[in-house]
């Protein structure tokens, strides 16, 4: 441990080089990947301590949701049960996932709190535990996605490769997201709760239980819905439907504006998280 | 070279998650100094104001001063864990600091594990902290507790295995809160002599402390916080002197 060059740590309030101190927390955060990693799969045995399914709890609450309101819509809306049931449970599994990354991004820094007025780290290692937790738990549904394509006969060949490009414009969101809410989260306390309701809102007027080609004309209004957009990446090559360039451009454009967001309130804003939570 | 350099270091609290108006009220009606307000009408306490000090590889300094005078806000700005609001704090050197003993651990995993976490927080590999943790479980004297979860230990044993995994490596910049005092009087004479190899291997010590025994072995020099200000900085016959050779003498850690 002994080091040949001390490290020099300087700060000055008159010239606080807030970007360059934010790449250099971004930087050192990757670093620390392995406490990353190790932090999440202690979040996630903590959580699940004691429950004999643990996080499969997630897959079979999916699974029953999938059911449920697959027989009850297919019939409401009149869709074919046959079209209706893949496009639900994927739909359901996707959104999972982004309403997960969504709700506990914003708290990723609230509840590394303890260690945040401790010790001193670079807060992208709060970040980073954040997004590697909720891929873990996003994993444990995995099988219900090939339990689905298999039912129902679903070969996407390999447009389906594409899957896996809009999972990592969804793990950068996820990123990026966590840094933006979570930032504004600390700050303000009320703002969390608001996010919880306002997912909920989200959750209807974006197609998952309801097809986008029921808009009928109204259909270009889905461009302006950016869940949609990043859901679509990952849907589209699942359930084997076309992939639409303009869906990409979106979902592209999106993440763009999320991720200069993201960085922004992080430059401007890290040395205060210290002081909020 | 080891050096910690602080130009008119600042440190204020906002107060965000109480009632401003009302608090503001109840305070301007007093005579305190240290909650005001900031250029942007926020209520904060001001924790540290205007810091001048320099030190230099080889001193042993001791922060006194009473409860709540910004001895532990300012291990932790030295730490780097929270950034100054004015002013210029200039830190060289690897630091390692005792300020809390439980952060960071995770009551579910083992002793042992918990170790290896600690490694990894200190940015080593699952390696190096595996490599480490037999060593440390035998200083910590835990026997076969150490591959227990640690929410089974008594407060005791807890400070057993903080202090043997604080201890563990030699930093150039020791930064000590004074919990390290909490263990039980038969492991505080084993790790007498670890810790006197901890403080006497780093290049400079900072130690924030009530206890004059404490400072007297230990420390060269005395930096004398009150209300976040720096109120006397020196000789420990210098600052400590004076009125305060009746606390020195007394050998009760607090007063």
């Amino acid at each position: 441990m002994d080091t040949v060059v001390s490290p020099i740590r300087l700060f000055d309030a008159s010239e606080p080089h807030r970007f360059a101190r934010a790449v250099s927390d971004l930087r050192d955060g990757f670093g620390h990947w392995r406490l990353a990693v190790a932090l999440a799969w202690g979040d996630i045995k903590q959580r699940y301590r004691g429950s004999v399914l643990g996080p499969f709890w997630v897959t079979l609450t999916t699974a029953a949701m999938v059911v449920a309101l697959g027989f009850f819509y297919s019939f409401i809306l009149k869709v074919e049960p046959g079209t209706y049931f893949p496009w639900l449970a994927i739909s359901l599994i996707l959104w999972a996932i982004i309403g997960q990354a969504i709700t506990e991004g914003a708290d990723c820094f609230i509840s590394s709190e303890g260690v945040i007025r401790q010790i001193s780290l670079p807060f992208t290692v709060h970040v980073l535990r954040c997004v590697l937790r909720n891929l873990l738990v996003a994993a444990h549904n995995l099988p219900l996605v090939f339990v689905v394509m298999f039912l129902f006969d679903i070969s996407p060949g390999l447009a389906g490769l594409a899957f896996f490009g809009g999972l990592l414009l969804l793990v950068i969101n996820a990123f990026w997201v966590a840094f933006f809410l979570g930032i504004i989260c600390a700050r303000f306390r009320d703002i969390s709760p608001i996010i919880g309701s306002l997912m909920q809102l989200i959750f209807f007027v974006t197609p998952i239980i309801w097809l986008p080609e029921q808009l009928g004309d109204r259909i270009t209004w889905l461009s302006l819905n950016p869940f949609n957009a990043i859901m679509e990446t990952m849907r589209a090559p699942l359930l084997g439907r076309p992939i639409v360039m303009e869906v990409w451009l979106q979902a592209l454009g999106y993440t763009a504006v999320l991720w200069g967001l993201g960085l922004g309130f992080f430059t401007r804003f890290r040395g205060r998280i210290a002081f909020w939570v | 070279m080891p050096r910690i350099e602080a130009r008119d270091l600042t440190i204020e609290f906002p107060l965000y998650h109480h009632n401003a108006r009302s608090l503001k009220k109840r305070l301007f009606a007093g005579a305190t100094r240290r909650v005001k307000q900031d250029s942007e009408s926020r209520v904060v306490v001001a924790a540290l104001s205007d810091l001048n000090f320099t030190i230099g590889k080889g001193e042993r300094v001791a922060l006194v001063g009473s409860n709540g005078a910004g001895k532990t806000t300012l291990l932790r700005a030295i730490a780097g864990i929270y950034e100054p609001v004015a002013g210029r704090l200039l830190v060289e050197g690897e630091i390692g600091s005792l300020i809390d003993p439980g952060a960071g651990m995770n009551p579910l995993l083992t002793g042992r594990e918990n170790i290896v976490l600690r490694g990894l927080y200190r940015g080593l590999t699952e390696r190096d902290g595996r490599a480490m943790a037999d060593e440390i479980a035998e200083f910590s004297g835990l026997g076969e507790f150490i591959d227990l979860p640690i929410r089974g230990y008594s407060a005791g044993m807890n400070v057993r295995l903080s202090f043997a995994m604080a201890t563990a490596i030699a930093p150039e910049i020791l930064l000590m809160d004074e919990w390290f005092l909490a263990g039980d009087a038969n492991f505080m004479a084993k790790a007498e002599d670890r810790l006197t190899r901890l403080v006497t291997g780093a290049d400079i010590l900072i130690i924030a402390t009530h206890s004059m025994d404490i400072v007297r072995k230990w420390c060269t020099r005395a930096i004398k916080l009150d209300a976040g200000r720096i109120v006397a900085d020196g000789p420990l016959d210098e600052v400590l002197g004076g009125e305060n050779v009746s606390v020195a003498s007394d050998s009760s850690p607090l007063r």
